[in-house]
């Protein structure tokens, strides 16, 4: 069994505790909006917030987001209200195919509250996520505007 | 090696014949009677379009939307002629199996090829068009007037003289009732207010909140999860497994071959799965492909490019005696691999069989090419199928001709009836079994006489065929007529843009067992490489600036010549770039548009930076010229990959490859700041998906040779020790 706490809510899950984070998110508690693309942490598309870092789900296994806060692309917005990131995304009208974006957003909510202004470098440093829609002139302009906000 | 292609059984390729009469007929007009009302809230005017009561209208999108735009843009051709309250717009996806009891009312649900709107838009259109017409007629019988004497807009119907309105909701139903009309007259374009406009995408609030369903999201009640490992060896069988050894593991359901070449793990999740399967000792015949490799291939192909059988896709005067009788002869040979499309949501399908029905819920690019396969594969008829379609996490060509994916989840399923079965690859599975952007060589050699003019060009492809394995219908007398996209000697798709008095394009096809694919640009891709690189090879030679080198040969083309001077200006070609910035030019047409880009890179070392590509795209018409503007980045980031890192290697038949740290994407630090032109000049649609993925890389390379003075001829790059920066 592992615990977790996942959007504010309280989860026991029985999975075994080597069970990657991601899976447990996607299959036992059925939040999908976080996604799987490598499972070797090399394309973020499973980022999710781990008591505020980001962190690449695949390859966290469960047992370590034990009595952890972990939010997902579910529980990004408070209240009804959109994280600044995600209105920044409509506002680029960023998403293509959209698959990378849940975990493109949450790396760059994680960055921002570390470095509420990137620089270009910054951001080059800092979000290594994959699009292979090739999004990233939108969500270089994205960060920026949410920056900003 | 055969010479000719051995279908692989993994192809599946099922003609439209298998979905039975319905498709045989052709669809039928879109603005046809129509059946009942629809089950989403409100009544149906017409097969396109819903109206609810709180005036919300639902656009009936057949292609998929795989992040190419082609939701919005439809959705917008239809608004159009509609005249609706565009804010009011969203949409659905009509299922394949609806399209078949339809008669296909919603046409070829096909989404490849930069297809979507070029090839629908006027059905489309004229749908939103009957829609109008429609609900104007309720609305002029309900208050007993000539429809001629209303008038719509934004949703709203009125009769001036009476001083009357009403709303699109409010006769909706009635309006279904209808008789559609027969006559049904478009906008001229210049009255055109929603197509030609930036509007937002349809499905962007979805996608930033999680909430958009892609194929791996479906969840069933009661549903299991599936792992799959296909035989490495393509064509590969399996001798044996050992399902003792993962049989009893927690949550472990059910050990499960598929046909002859493939094993799967059933069980609770699909982590439970996928950690069985690793451990699950299975045996493979890999059979004689697994003597194939990269060098085995290449060789193959080398001999290709002086072979004297081949395919002639463009002639014209005598290129032998062209060459034979030159006073200077250029000639070089470069090659281009194998890549993977690398969708970044793995191949997937959900699937539920019983004896009485067979469903599937997946990502495709093609439903109804889905839903043969699922009947082909349960054995029901079409009429007991259905395929529901969801997002797509990436499709680029890997989702439209092979349902592979589809076929094994129904297989999966047909072995546990009643248990919906979500089937999902790994990355690894998918790296390695992919529809792969086929490998080829090409030897160009081009002759000048003594004057430095063009006299003779003979192209030689050497490899691979997509159709010969995908389409095997679609080849001519034996001949890939694909294989030439970009060299065709004129026509409304891939025309070549230079006028050179004998010239001699052909292939020596050659199919290896890896299995080849549409990816993204296709064929296009590495044919502007090769052409794109050799001309300013050829102004190199001839002594002439590689813009002036085209356009002396372009005088007869003067929308290829458009696009390429269009780019060249706003780069500033001509003019000194930035100290240690170089440019390359290219230009092509492809998928009906025509495209050009404009490089500026700076070389330190190994390092490429390339800090600006300056595009130009002429699609006919463009209907959002905003998401126009994001498929060119993206297609240059798709094409840039490729060039600097993208290649699968074939080693004991297999390829190496198997995930992201072995096959490298571009990340947003390397990204150029990309300008893009828009400059429609109206008569025809041509595409926007890919056509511009083609002219990045030889307008990169070109920078480069700027830069070093060296030549690449074999990519990737990083082979060469260069990297992007």
């Amino acid at each position: 069994m592992a615990r977790l706490t996942v959007n504010g809510q309280a989860h026991t899950v029985d999975a075994d505790p080597d069970t990657p984070l991601l899976w447990v998110l996607r299959d036992h508690i059925g939040l999908t909006g976080t996604k799987y693309g490598c499972g070797i942490a090399q394309c973020g598309a499973c980022t999710v917030h781990m008591d505020g870092m980001a962190v690449r789900s695949c390859s966290v296994p469960v047992s370590l987001a034990d009595g952890k806060q972990i939010t997902t692309i579910e529980g990004l917005a408070q209240n009804g209200t959109l994280h600044k990131v995600q209105k920044a995304w409509i506002e680029h009208d960023v998403p293509q195919c959209g698959y990378c974006q849940s975990g493109m957003i949450m790396a760059v909510a994680a960055m921002l509250k570390d470095k509420p202004k990137p620089t270009d470098a910054d951001i080059d440093r800092e979000i290594t996520n994959i699009c292979r829609c090739g999004t990233y002139q939108q969500v270089r302009e994205a960060i920026h505007t949410a920056a900003n906000a | 090696m055969n010479y000719m292609p051995k279908i692989s059984r993994r192809s599946f390729v099922v003609g439209s014949a298998a979905l039975g009469g319905g498709l045989a007929l052709g669809f039928e007009l879109p603005f046809a009677p129509t059946a009942a009302h629809a089950e989403v809230g409100g009544p149906e005017v017409n097969a396109w379009v819903v109206v609810r009561p709180d005036e919300t209208v639902v656009i009936r999108i057949a292609r998929s939307e795989m992040g190419q735009g082609t939701l919005t843009g439809l959705a917008q051709l239809a608004a159009e002629e509609l005249e609706c309250d565009w804010s009011k717009v969203t949409y659905e996806f009509p299922t394949p199996g609806q399209n078949v009891a339809r008669k296909r009312i919603w046409g070829d649900f096909f989404t490849a090829g930069s297809r979507g709107i070029r090839e629908s838009n006027e059905f489309v259109r004229k749908g939103g068009a009957a829609a109008r017409m429609m609900l104007v007629q309720a609305a002029a019988s309900e208050w007993k007037v000539p429809p001629a004497e209303c008038a719509a807009t934004n949703g709203v119907i009125t009769h001036k003289a009476s001083n009357r309105s009403t709303t699109y909701g409010k006769v909706a139903d009635a309006a279904g009732k209808i008789e559609p009309p027969q006559d049904i007259q478009l906008k001229d374009p210049k009255d055109w207010k929603i197509i030609g406009k930036g509007v937002k995408r349809l499905d962007t609030p979805d996608k930033v909140i999680g909430k958009a369903q892609y194929g791996i999201d479906v969840r069933l009640p009661g549903m299991l999860y599936a792992a799959i490992k296909a035989c490495p060896v393509n064509g590969g069988k399996v001798k044996s497994f050992d399902a003792a050894k993962v049989t009893g593991g927690k949550g472990v359901k059910k050990v499960a071959q598929v046909e002859d070449y493939a094993v799967a793990v059933i069980a609770d999740s699909w982590w439970q799965a996928k950690t069985a399967l690793d451990a699950l000792p299975i045996e493979w015949d890999e059979g004689d492909n697994a003597k194939v490799s990269s060098e085995s291939i290449a060789a193959w192909l080398k001999e290709g490019l002086d072979a004297d059988q081949a395919f002639v896709g463009n002639k014209g005067g005598d290129v032998k005696a062209a060459l034979a009788g030159a006073a200077k002869k250029v000639e070089a040979v470069y090659s281009y691999p194998y890549q993977n499309h690398a969708t970044l949501e793995p191949q997937n399908a959900t699937a539920r069989y019983t004896d009485d029905k067979c469903e599937v819920w997946c990502s495709t690019q093609n439903g109804e090419q889905a839903l043969a396969t699922v009947a082909e594969a349960c054995g029901l008829p079409v009429q007991k199928c259905e395929a529901y379609k969801t997002f797509l996490g990436g499709g680029f060509g890997r989702r439209s001709t092979s349902q592979d994916y589809v076929r094994q989840a129904v297989l999966v399923a047909k072995q546990m009836p009643g248990t919906p079965i979500k089937l999902l690859w790994t990355r690894e599975e998918d790296m390695t079994h992919g529809w792969y952007h086929p490998i080829t060589q090409c030897k160009l050699q081009a002759g000048f006489d003594k004057d430095n003019n063009l006299t003779g060009l003979h192209v030689r492809i050497s490899g691979q065929s997509i159709l010969a394995t995908v389409m095997p219908q679609r080849l001519q007398n034996g001949a890939d007529p694909a294989t030439f996209s970009g060299f065709y000697p004129g026509g409304a798709e891939a025309a070549f843009g230079y006028s050179v008095p004998n010239i001699l394009v052909d292939h020596s096809m050659r199919n290896p067992h890896i299995n080849p694919g549409f990816w993204r640009g296709v064929n296009i891709n590495h044919n502007a490489i090769y052409l794109e690189s050799f001309m300013d090879e050829l102004a190199k030679e001839a002594g002439v600036d590689a813009l002036e080198f085209r356009r002396k040969l372009m005088a007869e083309h003067p929308k290829h010549l458009a696009v390429l001077n269009a780019v060249a200006a706003k780069a500033g070609w001509g003019k000194p770039a930035a100290q240690g910035v170089f440019r390359g030019l290219a230009q092509a047409m492809a998928f009906g548009s025509y495209v050009a880009a404009c490089a500026e890179v700076s070389v330190d070392g190994n390092k490429v930076k390339i800090h600006r590509l300056v595009a130009a795209t002429d699609p006919g018409y463009g209907v959002n010229p905003a998401q126009i503007e994001r498929q060119v980045a993206g297609s240059f980031v798709y094409g840039l990959t490729g060039l600097f890192l993208g290649e699968c290697t074939v080693k004991a038949g297999r390829i190496e490859q198997q995930n992201f740290d072995s096959y490298d994407m571009m990340r947003i630090a390397q990204m150029p700041k990309v300008e893009t032109i828009v400059m429609p000049s109206g008569g025809f649609w041509g595409g926007v998906g890919e056509p511009t993925i083609c002219v990045a890389a030889p307008a990169v390379l070109n920078a480069i040779t700027a830069a070093t003075g060296k030549r690449y001829r074999t990519f990737p790059l990083k082979h060469h020790g260069l990297t992007m920066v």
